[in-house]
């Protein structure tokens, strides 16, 4: 089983399916991760993807597929993986009646750290939490709650980390910390797979991988996904808006409206389509029209659009 | 918000507050409904105790079983225990030959009572010597022993009147002679006390871990927690042992206060004591433990413990004559872990009991604690699945 794996991927799945009471909530799913990078895995909310990471980590059994986690069986190895890989949970789950330092001395215990209080209290240093560490879990903020939950999966010095959703909820200073983290944890030659909503998280990723209904839609890295979309884009800025947003949608082309800011994004697959559909405002007084690459929030809401079509 | 949405503000309702309320009571219901356990608990709870209350419990119990040492066969000690059969307080169930196993059987809780013929009886009576006739009676347990014991006047007159004893009708030909072992004051403290260091570990220690499992599920924890290394079998034990000591400590106290405050004495080992009572919280913990794994939330968690206790304080001999109970209230009190206790810290603190008297009870404690410990292993889900 370990040969199946070439020492340079650390995820390598196929197929895996899972339903909970006849919903399937992940279908066919195939995914590789190499080892070192920061693998981004975007998604509408009830895609599938606290589900995948948890048949990763062995907290789930996948209905059906087979794969590896850092080499070793994901259905037969979940003992082995879990030695290496630190999982942070969606929702906060260290124990909140116990202090920042008392969790994570559980956690040096609990994976036979030969000297959990001095692990403790190094990883508080790093987390810049000195001072902190006598406060109960439950009271620190939303941020520093965060930082504490990374501390604590990062603890064992695993060789992969899962990450669900770490930044949801917290402020832009203490994302950006905290990604600067994990680009400093990648560059000790740690696998992050990290789950999100935010696009700039996205873009931050080396690889990102799109899931919606239980479909992993399109994979590879921000500039491939944009051209895989096959997307024509056209950026409009000017006056009422609005009223140009009525009149497109749903017109023969036009896939997608949606304002940003100032100006409005009008995307299309078919781009003779669109491009015949938008002429007559093309010229209009007061508009200005710019062909542009789409953004990645175009190209997922255009996946995300296209997956309800085909899988609801 | 789009703008029809904004529009769309509906007038305000007629009896608004009722509507609510009714929304709300819907809404519970079908709650409760699917929380199946709570629903059983809400019907399985009243019938329970009925059934209970109006069978098992006999205050006045008969049947009772008795040992007699028979040193001479002879017609009138025949009538005698044909009498004491006939007023349906005693049963006798063994004959021995001998004062040592006599003894022992009283120690060991098989009999509740005993009845020894000396040698030389109806001779004795012939000759108008008003012997004496013993009745032993293990009173640790006020209760069995008063009403079989008061019932012993009558005897007399009963076996006379088989055996046609004709005499001065005035004195009664032999004397019973009562004898109220462990207990002879017939107080009910000397009783209850320890069987209150029972009944209070049961409840706390059943408590303590059967919300153990659920709250980290509730809380969340417990997807860290399965995400780690450790096994089912680590997470029980980790679980169990803090609290033996809390139990440990609860059951110096209780028994302390008894000693103090109520004067019920240990005349038995108190390490034994201690042994065998670590033994009764740690299975008590392990059943509590068991429940955590098989509910579903906190609260039924502690519908199944209430479930475990109500039976415990019922069915164990801690509230009623263990030995007065029907036969299949018996058979239930003998699956719960306080039913060996009561008798285990009865038995040391006021008969001075060895561990060779109470080995039965020591087996069933250990026995019961391995098989709860098996199902908490086997439940434990170890997946989220």
């Amino acid at each position: 089983m370990t040969a199946a794996a070439p020492a340079e991927i650390a995820i390598d799945v196929k197929g895996l399916s899972k339903s909970f009471d006849g919903r399937e909530v992940v279908h066919d799913l195939s995914m590789q991760v190499r080892r070192g990078s920061i693998y981004g895995f975007l998604g509408p909310n009830g895609s599938g993807k606290t589900t995948t990471i948890r048949m990763l980590c062995g907290l789930l059994t996948p209905d059906s597929g087979e794969g590896t986690c850092l080499g070793f069986d994901i259905r037969r190895d979940a003992d082995k993986i879990k030695r290496r890989v630190g999982y942070m949970t969606q929702r906060f789950s260290l124990y909140q009646d116990l202090s920042v330092r008392e969790n994570l001395e559980f956690v040096a215990r609990l994976y036979g750290m030969p000297n959990p209080q001095a692990a403790a209290r190094d990883m508080v240093q790093r987390l810049g939490l000195s001072g902190r560490e006598r406060q109960l879990a439950g009271e620190l903020s939303g941020g520093w709650k965060q930082r504490l939950a990374l501390g604590a999966c990062t603890l064992p010095n695993p060789q992969l980390l899962l990450l669900d959703e770490p930044t949801a909820g917290v402020d832009p200073k203490a994302r950006r910390d905290f990604w600067n983290e994990i680009h400093a944890l990648a560059g000790e030659g740690l696998t992050v797979l990290v789950s999100t909503h935010y696009m700039d998280e996205a873009e931050r990723c080396h690889e990102i991988a799109y899931i919606a209904y239980g479909h992993l839609l399109a994979h590879g890295t921000v500039s491939e996904v944009i051209a895989q979309s096959a997307l024509t884009t056209y950026t409009v800025s000017g006056d009422d808006l609005r009223a140009l947003s009525t009149d497109l949608s749903g017109k023969p082309g036009v896939d997608m409206v949606a304002p940003f800011g100032t100006s409005l994004h009008v995307s299309g697959r078919d781009a003779k389509a669109l491009d015949e559909t938008i002429a007559p405002w093309r010229d209009k007084a007061g508009l200005q029209w710019q062909h542009a690459a789409p953004s990645l929030e175009d190209v997922f809401i255009d996946l995300m659009n296209r997956s309800r079509d085909n899988f609801q | 918000m789009s703008e029809t949405a904004l529009h769309q503000s509906p007038p305000a309702p007629r009896f608004g507050s009722w509507r609510r309320t009714y929304a709300m009571l819907v809404k519970e219901f079908i709650q409760l409904r699917r929380d199946r356990v709570s629903f059983a608990m809400i019907v399985m709870l009243p019938v329970m105790q009925l059934m209970l209350f109006g069978y098992a419990i006999n205050t006045t119990p008969h049947h009772l079983p008795a040992a007699v040492l028979l040193q001479e066969d002879s017609d009138l000690g025949r009538s005698i225990l044909k009498a004491m059969e006939n007023t349906a307080y005693f049963r006798f169930t063994r004959e021995v030959s001998s004062v040592a196993e006599f003894d022992d059987l009283l120690l060991s809780g098989k009999v509740l009572f005993g009845v020894e013929i000396p040698r030389g009886f109806e001779r004795a009576v012939r000759r108008g010597d008003r012997p004496a006739l013993l009745v032993a009676a293990d009173a640790t347990d006020p209760v069995a022993a008063s009403s079989a014991l008061s019932s012993l006047g009558m005897i007399v007159q009963t076996a006379l009147a088989h055996d046609l004893y004709t005499g001065d009708p005035g004195s009664p030909p032999f004397e019973i002679r009562a004898h109220a072992r462990y207990n002879p004051a017939a107080s009910s403290r000397l009783n209850i006390v320890p069987g209150l260091v029972g009944t209070i570990l049961t409840m706390t220690m059943l408590i303590f871990t059967a919300l153990s499992v659920t709250r980290e599920i509730e809380r969340g924890t417990m997807e860290s927690l399965l995400s780690m290394p450790i096994k089912p079998v680590e997470v029980m034990l980790g679980k169990i042992i803090p609290y033996v000591l809390v139990g440990f400590l609860q059951a110096t106290i209780i028994i302390g206060i008894g000693v103090l405050l109520f004067g019920v004495p240990i005349i038995g080992s108190l390490l034994l004591l201690a042994l065998l009572s670590t033994l009764f919280i740690a299975t008590n913990l392990s059943i509590g433990y068991t429940f955590s794994t098989l509910a579903q939330n906190q609260l039924q968690a502690m519908q199944l413990s209430m479930m475990f206790f109500l039976p415990s304080i019922l069915l164990s001999g801690f509230m009623f004559p263990f030995l007065g109970m029907p036969q299949w209230a018996q058979v239930v009190g003998e699956c719960l872990p306080l039913t060996h206790y009561l008798r285990i810290v009865r038995a040391i603190m006021l008969k001075g009991s060895t561990l060779p008297n109470l080995q039965h009870d020591t087996v069933a404690l250990f026995g019961l604690m391995l098989f709860a410990m098996t199902v908490a292993v086997f439940r434990f889900r170890r997946t989220l699945d």
